[in-house]
């Protein structure tokens, strides 16, 4: 049967009278090692655009300095249907598989044994559960929380800043949590709402309502859902500080500054780690100080300087270990 | 003859109706809808391992769907299989976290049951609801669907959480992981067909002899064919009504139980949604139900093909980059066809003969007529 | 909980309701106007997911708002049609066709978006705009009549439903074949023909509730709807069928989780149990109904397909 489908397949790449053709046709399994191109694949719960968790990672595969083929397989926030992606990527013969969810790592856990020759890269994890082919990532996000509740703290005129969350888990904690720290050091009141969705957007937007009726005049939040809640900061006319990736295009003139995941300093580790017969077992953090932090801030928000120039102090003694982002 | 064989065509002409459409969607997007149905089929058959996940991802489509057929039969409408799918699970999970040593030959009927009793309060709610205090089962239904998902997220980053999730700091809001004694055995080798496949396959032919060999079914028909009838006959309707819920709401529990044990991760995970448990199965499995004519049995094959279908379309992302959301709007395009197609079949039927003896409709027909008469 | 009592932060609360009310309203009562004539629609929800899509999309290349409105309204009354043909023509089974049409509507909207668009780019949202002198009282002027036209519109049209469904003969039409199509067929009434209309109103008024979502958050998302759709058909029950109580059911769904929200924001719902204070609109909406203890009866065609014999 199995056979039967490979030609049927072969056949119908023959009629698609592609470029590939020729190469497809010689290479009876078009996706085995073909010495050239290192091929990776991107198993993503949202969107692989979605200005948030997703895209942070399928901009830093892109941003790597190597000829890569990529797949993406996006939008599966079902863990089971996550998980038979990353299985068929491995097994069609992926050389990289990276499970982008932190959700999908007890799946990745029986996956992984059975495919020795594939490095899967896990994130965000603090560990590798013990597998040797596997990668784990995390990122410090309490430390961009630190640097942008500084920010906050000081252009919030009222004393009173607003965060929308998701669901208190993951990495949203830390981010809240060190965005917390820093505001309350600089004298402001943070109010924290967890609407208990990713997804709902508009409750999202009636959370950042809410905050703005008691006055808060800075916002933040995470998750994807958050686009909402950039919209009622972009109407009410208040600053917003993103995280995950660059939101600035949500709201050119009131997004102050964004804590950007530049996960392909740690990949590129990997990477060479895997070149030199390492296929895992180790777990990476990317943070301020290796640069896979970034605080990007927007141009188009008229910062002052002194506020800049606490924002790069509060960078440089988080990386030099003077500051304690509390998280 | 040859109506019978016209008619049973109808659906097939109406599926493939409806593939034809998702080609010109794939077509429009750029791909090659050979290889991309090629995809689909590959995916959900090309080996035993795949064939295995298919089966995997029919079984809650079974369970749910045999549940829908009982309610249904009784005429009450459940729409809340995701909210009993969820508190079976969680039944389960908790029961296995506090008995974890347990020999399997009585943990895994223990956890079964935890699943059945989970998603069976979940539908005595509605049920009650609806027979004692005339609150509609649909309005109840998608009611508690909402609630259980912020239920079961409160449990699982709060009171359940995996202790090492805090102390690490991560936080992911699931359990630890739950005793091996729990897991459900797998049935061939290597792949993925597990315990659950079976347990399901068995609890559609029980909801069959429930329905159609027992007093209890008999009763139940008799509410959903005339409740004044059934009064009249010194049928306890509303004690009836819950309990059709009741059973509808076990099978769906049992499906969460299943989710749970038979996981690649042999834990509960949540991510804030109840799509992201459940796979929309409290929905699938209505449509997996009537596409098999509101017979327990033939619940089974049709869950099968809604099973391939969704594995399949896993494959079609991975091989043309097509969004997944393709075969979802494939999916709806079947139902609708397919659903439409039953009225085509019976004027086929009236056309081809006059004879009233070919002119028996089948099962799958008549049941259709019967649902559209629930909700009185 | 002192915090919650002042005049500010309940008028943003009650504001907050109103908006939160308006697509459910406009969902809700064209839902009502199926099901009075006899057509369970599940499909609501899909509906406003496509119809939010292209609202967004017009807006997104044209940038006129209004266009997007009728863009929605349009793809509401083609959605009618498929339903009406599927449910009025091939007498399907209409629970399962309408989880058929949110399915479609799921997928479809979800591969439109990423094919489409991809990243979420925000539009312009809707403008509140003052009613003179109405907008100026105190305490209710500023949630009542300091909005946008959409929500003026969804309340707008619930008196509208009353007269149509009550006082016309078209809702006369409505309201038989919804009770008893034999004998609505038997005065000569069409029974197609109405409730194929109803349906098509009721469609688009989905789609209007699309665009409502939309064009109040100015952005879109794959599963924008996150099933709001499924709530405004249970508040069809909860309203017993009566557009005054389909009213009463979306504003106080959008009342209990505006409140929720509040208290979130003011801490008076600690965090640690901010899941469990997710469940109150649901649990509320039942309780209310339980209390009400209305024993209304449903149309009594619904969800049967006019045979006629």
């Amino acid at each position: 049967m199995r056979k039967k489908m490979r030609l049927l397949t072969s056949l119908l790449a023959l009629l698609g009278s592609f470029v590939l053709v020729a190469s497809a046709c010689g290479s009876s399994d078009d996706s085995s090692d073909d010495g050239g191109a290192l091929t990776m694949a991107i198993v993503a719960p949202s969107a692989s655009d979605d200005l948030a968790f997703s895209q942070s990672m399928v901009d830093s595969v892109n941003a790597l300095d190597r000829e890569i083929t990529l797949s993406i397989t996006d939008g599966t926030f079902i863990v089971e249907e996550a998980a038979a992606a990353i299985r068929g990527y491995a097994e069609d013969g992926i050389d990289v598989v990276i499970a982008h969810g932190t959700q999908f790592g007890a799946s990745l856990a029986e996956i992984a044994p059975d495919f020795p020759d594939t490095t899967f890269v896990w994130g965000t994890a603090t560990d590798t559960q013990g597998l040797g082919n596997v990668f784990a990532y995390s990122p410090a996000s309490d430390e961009g929380g630190y640097v942008n509740g500084v920010v906050a703290a000081a252009v919030s005129e009222s004393g009173k800043i607003g965060v929308v969350g998701p669901v208190e888990a993951g990495d949203a904690v830390p981010y809240i949590n060190g965005f917390t720290t820093a505001a309350e050091a600089g004298g402001a009141q943070v109010s924290v709402t967890y609407t208990g969705s990713f997804g709902d957007v508009a409750l999202a937007a009636e959370a950042a309502q809410a905050h703005l009726a008691n006055d808060a005049d800075v916002l933040t939040g995470t998750a994807q859902m958050v686009v909402g809640a950039v919209g009622v900061a972009a109407d009410a006319g208040v600053p917003w500080f993103g995280t995950q990736s660059n939101q600035t295009s949500l709201a050119p003139d009131l997004v102050i500054a964004s804590q950007v995941y530049h996960w392909e300093v740690v990949l590129e580790e990997m990477l060479d780690l895997r070149d030199s017969g390492t296929k895992g077992g180790k777990a990476f953090e990317i943070n301020l100080a290796n640069g896979g932090l970034v605080i990007e801030f927007n141009d188009g928000y008229d910062l002052s300087d002194d506020v800049r120039a606490s924002a790069d102090a509060a960078i440089a003694g988080i990386i030099d270990g003077s500051v304690n982002t509390g998280a | 003859m040859i109506n019978k064989l016209l008619g049973g065509l109808v659906p097939f002409i109406a599926a493939l109706a409806a593939f034809a459409c998702g080609a010109i969607m794939l077509v429009a997007l750029g791909a090659n809808p050979f290889v991309g149905l090629e995809a689909i089929f590959d995916g959900a058959f090309g080996s035993g391992d795949r064939i295995a996940v298919t089966a995997v991802r029919a079984t809650p489509l079974i369970l749910v769907g045999a549940g829908i057929t009982i309610a249904f039969r009784t005429n009450v409408i459940n729409i809340g299989g995701e909210s009993q799918i969820i508190a079976g699970a969680l039944l389960a999970t908790v029961t296995a976290l506090a008995l974890p040593d347990l020999p399997a030959v009585v943990l895994i009927p223990l956890i079964i049951v935890a699943g059945a009793v989970g998603g069976g309060i979940l539908g005595a709610i509605p049920g009650a609801l609806k027979a004692y205090a005339s609150v509609n089962e649909i309005l109840s239904t998608i009611m508690l669907n909402l609630m259980m998902v912020q239920f079961m997220n409160y449990l699982l980053r709060g009171p359940l959480i995996d202790p090492y999730e805090l102390q690490a700091g991560t936080r992911i809001p699931q359990t630890q992981r739950l005793s091996d004694n729990a897991a459900l055995p797998s049935l061939a080798g290597d792949t993925r067909l597990h315990l659950g496949v079976l347990i399901a396959v068995l609890a559609a032919g029980v909801a069959y002899v429930i329905l159609w060999r027992t007093p209890i079914g008999f009763r139940l028909r008799a509410v959903g064919h005339s409740p004044k009838a059934a009064r009249a006959a010194g049928i306890n309707v509303k004690r009836n009504i819950t309990l059709a819920l009741t059973i509808s709401g076990s099978l769906a529990g049992i499906a969460g139980a299943i989710l749970v044990f038979g996981s690649e991760g042999q834990r509960m995970v949540t991510d804030g949604s109840a799509t992201g448990f459940t796979s929309s199965a409290g929905f699938n499995g209505i449509v997996a139900a009537l596409f098999g004519g509101l017979h327990p049995l033939w619940t089974v094959p049709s869950a099968f093909l809604f099973g391939a279908l969704l594995t399949g379309a896993t494959q079609l992302q991975r091989v043309l980059q097509v969004p997944s959301s393709l075969a979802v709007a494939m999916n709806g395009l079947i139902v609708i066809f397919v659903i439409s197609s039953s009225r085509v079949r019976s004027w086929l039927d009236k056309t081809l003969s006059d004879s009233k003896l070919f002119n028996k409709q089948d099962d799958a027909d008549s049941s259709h007529e019967e649902m559209s008469q629930t909700n009185g | 909980m002192g915090d919650f009592f002042t005049t500010s932060v309940l008028v943003a609360t009650a504001a907050s309701a109103v908006r939160l009310a308006t697509p459910y309203l406009l969902a809700a009562l064209g839902e009502t106007i199926g099901q009075r004539s006899g057509v369970l629609n599940l499909g609501v929800d899909g509906v406003m997911m496509l119809s939010a899509f292209f609202a967004y999309w017009t807006v997104l290349e044209t940038g006129n708002m209004w266009l997007g409105v009728l863009v929605a309204l349009l793809v509401g009354l083609m959605m009618g049609v498929l339903y009406g043909v599927i449910t009025v023509f091939f007498e399907a089974t209409q629970g399962i066709s309408g989880i058929g049409i949110f399915i479609f509507g799921l997928g479809f909207s979800d591969l439109l978006f990423r094919q489409q668009v991809g990243t979420p780019k925000p539009i312009r949202r809707l403008p509140n705009i003052d009613i003179p002198l109405l907008s100026d009282i105190p305490y209710i002027g500023e949630p009542l009549f300091q909005r946008n036209l959409m929500t003026y519109a969804a309340f707008a049209l619930v008196p509208v439903t009353m007269i149509v469904l009550n006082k016309t003969t078209f809702g006369l039409n409505i309201r038989s074949v919804g009770e008893n199509p034999q004998a609505a067929d038997s005065l000569g009434v069409s029974v197609e023909r109405t409730r194929f209309s109803a349906i098509m109103i009721g469609n688009a008024f989905a789609g209007l509730a699309g665009a409502a979502l939309v064009l109040q958050l100015g952005i879109f998302q794959p599963h924008l709807t996150q099933g709001m759709g499924f709530i405004a058909v249970a508040l069809v029950y909860f309203g017993a069928w009566k557009p005054l109580g389909v009213m009463g059911g979306a504003l106080l769904f959008g009342l209990v989780n505006a409140v929720v929200l509040q208290w979130k924001a003011l801490g008076i719902i600690p965090v640690s149990i901010s899941d469990l204070a997710g469940m109150a609109p649901a649990v509320v909406t039942i309780i209310a109904l339980v209390l009400l203890a209305r024993r209304v009866n449903a149309p009594a065609a619904l969800t049967k397909p006019f045979v006629r014999s």
